[in-house]
């Protein structure tokens, strides 16, 4: 027992209840289909927005990457281009491959000691997960846009296409799985936001700094994963509502059809919360890490020169101005000077 | 350094990506579909099930029938109230609901469901193009 983790639990049941009894008792359809799922996103548009102003405000007066290779140097020394960028072109790669594959989290190692010698080990979990998390979200995402699109895009179906390969179906009298077609990334999503969650409990240095604020997205996440799931597959919902209500929205012409569930309600007031909660949160590394001027910036402090943005006119008194100003002393006392 | 400038077109185009369903459409009208019925359907009042039963989980009972009948070789399909049905998508639902394209395409087409069930069964031959 873990009071993180128990209490954002417990905020998550709340928000499930909120919405439910919201809906389903109370007939706040209006609400939570309606003015919560705008309010969220215009949260997330302005928090967004002003957290990377904020970033942007703060200036860096020096070059600061971390770098982890061989600096441009003489042209006989090799230069590691990635680790060591030292122009554009190789910040590119560099913030591509963070961005795009998480290759500061592949480099991740675990020291131990073996049979008492110090050795370090490849660590290929954490960044396997995360990678298949963030890619099955993004396709989750991208799949949801036949909900708000009219007409459904080509590739939007072709996503959907490749995302159902694989055709598992299981039929029986009692329980019939695999119809509508199942969908790959929603599994894999729940799978993978699990074992972030196992993670944070199971290892102890990770349970010993993981806060109510890492346990929340996750519990978050897992709803959105199941609740989905249980849509889909289970207690099924009136798709053609569903898009209805979505379109309704994204049209800003709203409406709230007959005979959709609380859950479908739950499922949409989880996602409003995601999205209002993201700009207040460790979520912010969406922007954050195109930001980190650690990984960003070339590694170019001795060939460039970089003035500092807040510098203001300092008043000089230069050598020359020195010397023109007491040449006729200096030569009287037999100082050598520049100009004669 | 300061970057503002760069920073500011990196938002600007992430705006532009997250509101994209609020621009694609805008000015299209899309009217929810309703699915229409042939007399025939009209008349039979209901169908294998209850309508609320058929909308959520044809796809179901369409692959419970699949399996009795190419696996099991059982044909006959007999629903609460007694009365049985010949397990057949193109014999016996296409024959009722003879039109395709504004029965099952239309919500089919709304919500972007591509079923396989026509890769085999091509359209009820009662039907005229």
């Amino acid at each position: 027992m873990n009071v993180n983790y128990i209490f954002s639990l417990i905020v998550v049941v709340v928000l499930f209840l909120l919405a439910y009894v919201g809906v389903e008792a109370a007939g706040l359809q209006v609400f939570f289909g309606v003015i919560i799922p705008y309010l969220a996103l215009v949260i997330f548009i302005v928090g967004f927005f002003y957290r990377v102003m904020g970033w942007a405000r703060s200036t860096v007066p020096f070059r600061i990457p971390t770098t982890c290779g061989q600096q441009e140097s003489l042209p006989w020394i090799k230069q590691n281009k990635i680790d060591n960028p030292s122009t554009l072109l190789h910040v590119l790669v560099r913030m591509a491959l963070e961005v795009l594959l998480f290759r500061s989290l592949f480099r991740n190692s675990r020291m131990e000691l073996k049979n008492s010698r110090l050795s370090y080990k490849l660590e290929i979990w954490l960044w396997l997960f995360s990678l298949a998390f963030h890619y099955s979200f993004l396709v989750v995402l991208v799949r949801h846009l036949r909900f708000f699109l009219e007409p459904v895009p080509f590739i939007i179906k072709q996503i959907e296409v490749v995302d159902g390969f694989f055709r598992i179906e299981f039929v029986s009298e009692v329980l019939t799985v695999g119809l509508p077609g199942i969908y790959i990334s929603g599994l894999v999503l729940l799978a993978a936001v699990t074992f972030l969650f196992l993670r944070r409990i199971f290892i102890p240095q990770v349970r010993y700094i993981s806060l109510a604020a890492d346990y929340f997205p996750l519990f978050l996440i897992m709803g959105i994963a199941i609740t989905g799931i249980m849509m889909r597959y289970f207690t099924k919902v009136d798709v053609v509502g569903v898009k209805e209500l979505t379109l309704g929205l994204a049209t800003f012409h709203p409406t709230i059809p007959e005979g959709v569930g609380g859950l479908f309600y739950v499922h949409l007031f989880f996602v409003s919360t995601l999205f209002a909660y993201f700009p207040f949160s460790k979520l912010m590394h969406l922007g954050g890490v195109f930001l980190s001027p650690t990984r960003n910036l070339a590694n170019n402090n001795r060939a460039v020169r970089h003035i500092n943005p807040w510098n203001y006119p300092v008043p000089v008194h230069t050598y020359e101005e020195y010397e023109d100003e007491f040449r006729e002393k200096m030569v009287g006392v037999g100082l050598p000077v520049e100009k004669e | 350094m300061n970057d503002k400038n760069k920073i500011i077109a990196g938002l600007i185009i992430f705006g532009v990506i997250i509101t994209f369903p609020l621009w694609y459409n805008m000015g299209k009208a899309s009217p929810v579909p309703e699915p229409e019925l042939t007399t025939t359907a009209k008349a039979a009042k209901q169908c294998v099930r209850e309508t609320e039963y058929m909308t959520a989980e044809h796809m179901q009972l369409l692959d419970v029938w699949r399996d009795s009948v190419v696996r099991y070789g059982k044909r006959i399909y007999v629903n609460s109230s007694g009365k049985e049905f010949d397990m057949s998508l193109s014999n016996t639902c296409l024959d009722c609901h003879s039109n395709k394209a504004e029965f099952c395409d239309r919500c089919h087409t709304y919500a972007s469901v591509d079923p396989y069930c026509w890769d085999c069964h091509i359209d009820n031959p009662k039907e005229k193009e």
